[in-house]
């Protein structure tokens, strides 16, 4: 089971979206770009909400679209399972209900189907929740029902639209880490779209990202973190990304120890760094910064008037300086440097 | 410096002139309740209610608004639905006529529909000679009538409904292999179902009170046209002591309607 989207579709005059994608069986891909990039379109061309103007939409060698030889199926026969983006629960219709609809509208018996719901509650934590009605659920709740909702009918496919980004940082981490387990227990294909590269990293093996209805790079978390093609890929993506355990105001990650402005968290982390908030200097620095380190420069992008530094242990950080900066400093691979990062500039977030 | 300040208390209070036009708005509507409750002749109550006349009227105004009810959900909830959400060449013009109704004078209205569906009207000619039935000076007459001025409520309060329904629910449910049919079934008409009770009530409110389309298209005859307002009309001309109780008929049965309603389904309008 494997998707093939490779279409154009004009949603508007100043946005076309031309992708082409191809996700085998439990892979998880994830298109990262900003609103209005046309990711929702996507996700609504695949699942069956629209219509392509050009190319073919295939799910395990199954044509669902493919405007050349008139073929379009509806998204009410193409058993795709969706997360919407902020939900879309029925307001008028249970928790149990909400997850039942899919095996209702397929004919499947009553009892059948709310036994099944149950079931698929309890997997997502909600036991004793059925009887809720939408409007009285948190939204790592609802994110759940939604989730347990697009699952129950067993989908050859599973798109999920921002599903994380409607949440407070609390229920976040821990909607997360059941979205990952139940992504890693699904066999089909599976494709996310989000604006947070945080999201991408830690969801996907594969990150496309879209730009004006166009993907500009893909690549693993990594490909994309160290290497972007386009600034706006570094800007999105190029966020230093570390996991650590904090304890009262130091965060360490592996042998080292990073200083940072929280002391109420504590446990495993995670740790964002943006490259311009990390200093390079050609001698040890004086003054304010908490973190100061020696190092040397392990490789120097240019992306026009910017530079792009990665440096070696201890952390592998990838710094943005001017490229006039770097000229100045005389930054070549090689070279020793110390780097600098002050403990306000560390983002630090719960992992547990 | 503290009588600068204004008191908390007096923030809160409603202004006066707010409550004073307040209270002459309600006085409109009380006023002449009271004026028609004042005027009951109480003793002769019971015997001028239970006459042939208004029995009649009442059963005819009932099973008229109820009708015309009935076929607004039937004819205008699809209705509604094509303005709100087809888009075809047109579509400001065919709101314009549906919406006629609700500022064309009743008369105007029930002139309209005697030139068309008349013995000899356009419509009303040809389905004449095939069928043999006439609408004018039948009961339904009265229906058609009613649901004329009555039915733009319905398709207004459904169509304002489907236009705030975010049509993303729809897609879900389609997403969720529901077919179309289901899908307007479990999820579009349940979820503007506050709409729909609200324009169930409005719709029959206007018609259990229709007057003027229905006694010029329909006429006025009794048992068969005659509805409750046609009989208070005519007896204010015979009978004063009739027209007040008819009219005290038709308060107390929208009021029950209305009020009971409202307690249970549409406390939202």
């Amino acid at each position: 089971m494997s998707l093939e989207a490779k279409f154009r579709l004009r949603r508007s005059a100043s946005l076309e979206i031309d992708v082409d994608l191809s996700i085998p069986p439990r892979a998880t891909v994830a298109l990262l770009g900003p609103n209005g990039a046309g990711k929702s379109t996507i996700v609504a061309a695949i699942a069956g909400l629209l219509e392509i103007d050009s190319g073919r939409i295939a799910l395990d060698g199954r044509v669902l679209d493919e405007p050349a030889s008139d073929v379009f199926i509806g998204a009410e026969h193409r058993n795709i399972g969706v997360v919407f983006q902020d939900y879309l629960l029925f307001p008028h219709l249970t928790t149990l209900e909400n997850v039942a609809f899919g095996l209702r509208s397929r004919g499947t018996p009553r009892d059948d189907a709310l036994n099944r719901s149950l079931d698929w509650l309890r997997r997502v934590g909600l036991d004793g929740m059925e009887e809720r009605r939408p409007d009285d659920l948190s939204g790592g709740e609802a994110q759940r029902v939604a989730l347990a909702r697009a699952l129950v009918s067993e989908p050859d496919l599973l798109l999920l639209d921002e599903p994380l980004s409607a949440l407070d940082v609390a229920a976040r981490s821990s909607t997360r880490h059941l979205l990952q387990q139940h992504l890693e227990a699904f066999e089909g294909p599976r494709l996310m779209i989000t604006h947070d590269p945080t999201e991408a990293f830690l969801l996907a093996d594969e990150i496309h990202v879209i730009e004006s209805g166009r993907i500009t790079q893909s690549g693993t978390a990594d490909d994309l973190r160290l290497r972007p093609l386009t600034p706006y890929a570094a800007d999105l993506a190029g966020a230093n990304f570390l996991r650590g355990r904090a304890v009262e105001g130091v965060v360490e990650v592996g042998e080292h120890q990073l200083r940072v402005a929280r002391e109420d968290v504590a446990g495993p982390v995670l740790v964002t760094i943006a490259p311009t908030a990390v200093a390079v200097h050609t001698t040890r620095p004086t003054g304010s910064p908490r973190n100061t380190w020696a190092t040397t420069v392990a490789a120097v992008e240019r992306l026009g008037p910017r530079v792009r530094l990665r440096t070696d242990g201890p952390l592998q950080l990838t710094v943005e300086l001017t490229a006039a900066a770097t000229d100045e400093l005389g930054l070549v691979p090689g070279k020793e440097i110390w780097v600098a990062v002050k403990a306000t500039e560390i983002g630090i977030q719960t992992d547990n | 410096m503290s009588s600068s300040k204004t008191r908390r208390s007096d923030s809160r209070r409603t202004p006066l002139l707010l409550m004073v036009l307040a209270g002459l708005g309600l006085g409109l509507f009380v006023v002449p309740l009271v004026g028609l409750i004042g005027r009951v002749p109480w003793t002769d109550l019971p015997q001028l209610l239970g006459s042939d006349v208004v029995l009649d009227a009442l059963r005819l105004s009932l099973v008229a608004s109820v009708a015309a009810t009935a076929i607004a959900v039937i004819l205008g909830i699809p209705l509604a639905w094509m303005l709100a959400r087809v888009d075809f060449p047109g579509r400001s013009l065919v709101r314009g006529i549906v919406i006629l109704p609700l500022v064309l004078p009743p008369v105007v209205g029930g002139a309209a529909l005697l030139f068309a569906l008349g013995r000899s009207g356009l419509v009303g000619e040809p389905l004449y000679q095939a069928t043999g039935l006439l609408l004018p000076f039948s009961t339904w007459g009265v229906i058609v009538a009613t649901t004329f001025v009555s039915m733009p409520f319905m398709v207004i309060t459904i169509e304002g409904a489907l236009s705030g329904l975010d049509e993303r629910y729809e897609g879900a449910a389609a997403s969720l292999g529901a077919r179309r049919w289901t899908v307007l079934r479990r999820v579009t008409l349940p979820m503007i179902g506050p709409s729909i009770v609200s324009g169930l009530v409005l719709t029959w409110a206007r018609a259990f009170g229709e007057f003027g389309a229905t006694i010029t298209f329909a006429g006025n005859l009794q048992g068969r046209t005659q509805t409750l307002p046609l009989a208070v009309f005519v007896s204010l001309e015979s009978d004063r002591d009739a027209a007040v109780a008819i009219s005290l008929l038709m308060v107390a049965v929208s009021l029950v309607v209305l009020v009971g309603l409202r307690d249970r389904w549409w406390r939202s309008l």
